[in-house]
């Protein structure tokens, strides 16, 4: 979030803020935090899954990537 | 029910000889009196803008002083440089030719891009074709990201989705190609005290899709408050080819024959141009709706699109900005925390 916060303060940013609609990312954005989440957890993330559901907020994030993680792990 | 007006292909029609009046009259007295330049220079690539607004600077500064410059690379469509010839010749006025493959080539635009390629592709070469497209648009609120399509010599294709770092190494690579056009144009501006005119439709230049300090850059941009449908009436009008009238608009960046709408747009320019006029006037989706043959939830992901590529693309609208006043300067503003 660092990258997508420069200059402001991540601690004003609720949780279920729309990082889109708020201007914290854009398209590049949302490749960037693709690449990211793939990288650091990885996982693999199909192209059905690249909805706002998934990825438009930190809560929605932190939920889909505990998903994920549970879903491998159990598999 | 409330009842909602239809916008219909209409709404974008124009009186040709009002508007090129309109603009010519303009262009001079900006060009002459605010910019004091003596004359057009500006990029013809053999596209509607770049036709029409070559033909409006002919009229506003005559055929002696606008200078068109045609700037082939070895990667431009075929037709491009003789589309260009043609409407220089149409509308009767001098070209200079700029072969820029070697400025690409000695900057490593290239090598420096087909690098990029090869981290998603590693048997890509240069004897590859390729383009970067996104997903449609329409019936799903997936997010669309770039993914890169290439063909090998032996026709076989090739998709992958392009991580972050790969898509910009790209595209900055690619953004040669639009740099290195504007300096000429600048170089051949200030040889003859002209003014670099820039050529962005409306379409373009709302939804950001230029390159900074490339085709961005001008000294004045006469269409850019024009919607491209009606760009195509001014061409027709003002006396442009009709083979470029009739040409499907492209990038003419990658290899692999490419459409503005797959690369950038969400829809095509004749359907985008009525969605954008309806979205301008703050009117709902069912306005535009039956026109552009879409259900109103895809005609409200295109808004939604036009306004989130309106924030992704502020920042190339922009110019430099300052951090204190400096007021003896007109134009400028500082910014404040």
């Amino acid at each position: 979030m660092e990258n997508f916060l420069l200059g402001d303060d991540l601690r004003t940013l609720p949780g279920d803020a729309s990082l889109i609609e708020a201007g914290i990312i854009d398209s590049t954005g949302v490749l960037e935090l693709v690449g990211f989440l793939e990288r650091t957890y990885g996982l693999r993330i199909a192209d059905h899954e690249l909805v706002p559901e998934n990825l438009d907020s930190i809560d929605r994030v932190v939920r889909f990537v505990e998903s994920k993680r549970s879903a491998s792990a159990s598999g | 029910m409330r009842r909602v007006d239809e916008v219909s292909p209409d709404a974008l029609e124009i009186d040709c000889e009002q508007v090129a009046a309109a603009i010519v009259s303009t262009l001079r007295h900006i060009v002459g009196r605010e910019l004091r330049r003596q004359g057009a220079v500006l990029g013809l690539s053999g596209g509607i803008d770049s036709s029409v607004t070559a033909a409006l600077c002919a009229l506003a500064f005559g055929r002696e002083r606008t200078v068109a410059l045609l700037m082939p690379e070895r990667e431009s469509g075929e037709t491009t440089l003789d589309l260009g010839l043609e409407v220089a010749e149409a509308i009767g006025i001098e070209t200079v030719q700029e072969e820029i493959t070697p400025i690409l080539e000695a900057a490593g635009c290239y090598e420096r891009r087909n690098d990029a390629v090869r981290e998603v592709i590693p048997g890509f070469t240069a004897g590859w074709r390729w383009k970067i497209v996104l997903p449609p648009l329409l019936g799903s609120d997936a997010y669309r990201l770039y993914s890169i399509v290439a063909e090998s010599p032996e026709g076989e294709q090739v998709t992958a989705r392009l991580p972050a770092e790969t898509y910009l190494a790209i595209v900055a690579a690619t953004n040669f190609k639009q740099r290195v056009r504007k300096m000429l144009e600048y170089h051949h501006a200030d040889r003859l005290n002209y003014a670099v005119v820039g050529t962005p439709n409306r379409l373009e230049y709302d939804q950001g899709f230029f390159v900074k300090i490339g085709d961005g850059a001008a000294d004045v941009k006469p269409i850019a408050h024009l919607y491209k449908t009606q760009v195509y009436r001014l061409g027709a009008h003002l006396g442009i080819p009709e083979a470029v009238l009739a040409r499907i608009p492209t990038t003419d960046t990658y290899s692999l024959p490419q459409t503005q709408d797959e690369f950038y747009f969400s829809l095509p320019y004749e359907k985008l141009d009525l969605c954008l006029y309806a979205h301008n006037h703050a009117l709902p989706p069912e306005s535009v709706a039956g026109s552009v043959g879409l259900s109103p939830a895809d005609v409200a992901r295109v808004f939604h699109d036009i306004e989130q590529k309106r924030r992704a693309t502020r920042y190339l609208h922009l110019p430099p900005l300052l951090l204190g006043p400096v007021p003896e300067v007109p134009g400028t503003a500082a910014v404040t925390d």
